[in-house]
């Protein structure tokens, strides 16, 4: 199903015509009301005339976290605080906030974006949606909500945390869908399993998960603990919020874009060059139609890869793969460059392991060394009480890790639950090197 | 005449072993014999309990990896020779130990050795014909 035919199907003629003009008239406001783009626009010796097609975003500078960091709380703001409604920001976790405005139009264009995602993801007004996305400063709540109740669906708002409630909210009110982190996701299902509760039997159909790379492994394994059909959707705070893209369906590969209120590119992250179509690299965004906080070449971070195939969902829009990792969480391990969630994809296809792991990077002497612990499963142990049926698990994971991403990690098999749970978004890498 | 023994996954890290005994002691389980594998970052305790389903039970409830698996107790005079006159019984019918442990009966006459094997029916066969005695769970788990 398809939430605003028009301009999801918008053929790529149209939909590059409409693009260009949007383009022209962001880079005109931005580079008249935001002294940073004004800045840096001169620096780098081009006007907004100069923006004569597409092909001329790449003359545009780049944006960057940081440069969000340093014009902290609104420098960025493209509007008076007087027709800003809503204001976000991010965690900060790893240095100070970015915050995030906007206006009544671009709240309406969220909510429009965030029901197109819940209609791909096969939810009508008929479903109940439980939203255990963080509620707050962060986006993920009330991005999901607003969606929600544009659609029409009926919105459970529990946020995120306190999770026996949660269990017991999912088995009273039957929601039919529930949005999280996919960690999350897994999280519920372990303590509603261990609470004795048949979390396979609950109303739940879909679940529309994001805010933190997974692999499609896990996915099965969401699937397959919660028997729902478990769809992945994108979205930075910086950009908007969850609902910048989203799977289908029908394809169920890749997220498309929502092309018409964002631009998409891949650059090579070293280097800050265009990609070919297909490629991987760091996803870089403009924004199109955004009021409050636009962005012109915001550099996500985020690496993946665009998919310009046509879809079986007739959406026109282009698909960007599941992301790999961050450009910035990439680790190097002794040269080799390595995303936890590839280390993750291997880990879960190995039976006999929880998708429970933690990764401790150090250095001795002048060497990386990675230590990967992951939890024994249940089932696993059930038939090895013998010491090499363990060694044999941790061969296959040195093995694996070795043969797939060509790193040598030392394993460690440990007690269930004790390694972090999280809430909100996972952070599994602990990383002890002081260099 | 098999004999159920509880296996435990542990860490190796202070503090772990403790808190299995710990487990068992507030639910007044006595511990017939045991052994501990170990290898340098995981141990697995082995158990021959006088209650298998509540040692199982404690256990697991207190988020431990926990198994059941099936041995073979056989006793032997406590004299040299005991475990080898076992040992020459089975020779030559290709079942393999994977490990065993052994303990002395209270009486010091006898002593109780805990086979586990790649085929127990099998070797619980060959021992019987041979006169070994092989002990019941029931036996085992009461001594």
């Amino acid at each position: 199903m398809i939430y605003n035919e028009e301009f999801e199907t918008l053929p790529r003629e149209a939909l590059e015509a409409l693009q260009f003009k949007r383009l022209q008239q962001v880079v005109l406001r931005v580079y008249h009301t935001v002294g940073f783009y004004r800045k840096a626009f001169d620096d780098a010796g081009v006007k907004p005339e100069d923006v004569k097609s597409l092909a001329d975003l790449k003359r545009l500078p780049f944006t960057t976290k940081q440069d969000l960091r340093d014009n902290y709380p609104f420098g960025m703001f493209a509007v008076p605080m007087s027709s800003v409604v809503r204001l976000h920001a991010s965690s900060g976790t790893t240095g100070r906030a970015t915050v995030v405005g906007y206006t009544k139009r671009d709240i309406e264009h969220w909510s429009e974006l965030m029901a197109r995602c819940f209609v791909a993801a096969g939810l009508t007004k008929n479903d109940i949606i439980h939203n255990a996305y963080g509620y707050g400063l962060f986006t993920g709540g009330l991005g999901a909500h607003y969606g929600a109740e544009r659609l029409g669906a009926s919105v459970i708002p529990i946020s995120g945390g306190n999770t026996k409630r949660q269990i017991m909210i999912l088995q009273d009110f039957g929601p039919t869908a529930i949005c999280c982190t996919p960690s999350y996701a897994l999280n519920l299902a372990e303590q509603g399993q261990a609470m004795g509760v048949d979390m396979r039997s609950l109303k739940l159909r879909v679940g529309v998960f994001g805010a933190e790379p997974w692999s499609d492994k896990m996915r099965n394994q969401i699937e397959d603990v919660l028997d729902i059909q478990a769809m992945n959707i994108y979205g930075l705070s910086e950009v908007m919020g969850p609902g910048v893209a989203m799977e289908c369906t029908e394809g169920r590969q890749g997220m498309h874009i929502f092309e018409d209120h964002f631009l998409a590119e891949i650059i090579n992250p070293l280097t800050g060059e265009v990609l070919p179509p297909g490629e991987e690299g760091e996803l870089v965004f403009t924004t199109l139609t955004k009021e409050a906080f636009p962005l012109v070449r915001y550099r996500t971070r985020d690496v993946t890869r665009l998919i310009h195939d046509p879809c079986r969902c007739g959406r026109s829009h282009v698909r960007m793969d599941r992301v790999m990792g961050r450009s910035d969480d990439m680790l190097i391990i002794r040269g080799v460059n390595v995303f936890p969630s590839q280390i993750e994809a291997v880990l879960v296809g190995i039976d006999g392991l929880e998708p429970h792991y933690q990764l401790l990077v150090d250095r001795e002497g002048t060497l990386d060394t990675l230590e990967v612990q992951v939890e024994v499963r249940e089932e696993a142990f059930a038939n090895a009480d013998e010491v090499k049926v363990l060694q044999r698990t941790e061969r296959r994971i040195v093995k694996d890790l070795k043969d797939y991403l060509g790193i040598s990690a030392k394993v460690k098999l440990v007690e269930p639950k004790s390694l972090q749970r999280f809430e909100g978004k996972a952070s599994r890498v602990i990383d002890k090197r002081k260099i | 005449m098999k004999v159920e023994q509880i296996s435990v996954f542990l860490e190796n890290k202070p503090g772990v072993l403790e808190e299995v005994m710990k487990a068992l002691k507030e639910a007044n389980i006595n511990i017939r014999t045991l052994s501990l594998a170990d290898t340098s970052d995981f141990g697995i305790l082995r158990l021959i309990v006088n209650d298998v389903t509540a040692t199982s039970t404690i256990l697991k409830a207190r988020g431990f990896r926990v198994s059941r698996t099936t041995v073979v107790a056989v006793e032997v005079p406590d004299r040299p020779g005991g475990l080898h006159s076992i040992l020459e019984a089975l020779g030559g019918e290709a079942i393999n130990i994977e490990y065993l442990y052994a303990f002395v009966e209270k009486s010091g006459e006898n002593a109780v050795i805990i086979f586990r094997y790649d085929n127990p029916d099998r070797a619980i066969e060959v021992l019987q014909k041979k006169g070994f005695s092989v002990l019941s769970g029931e036996k085992l788990y009461s001594m």
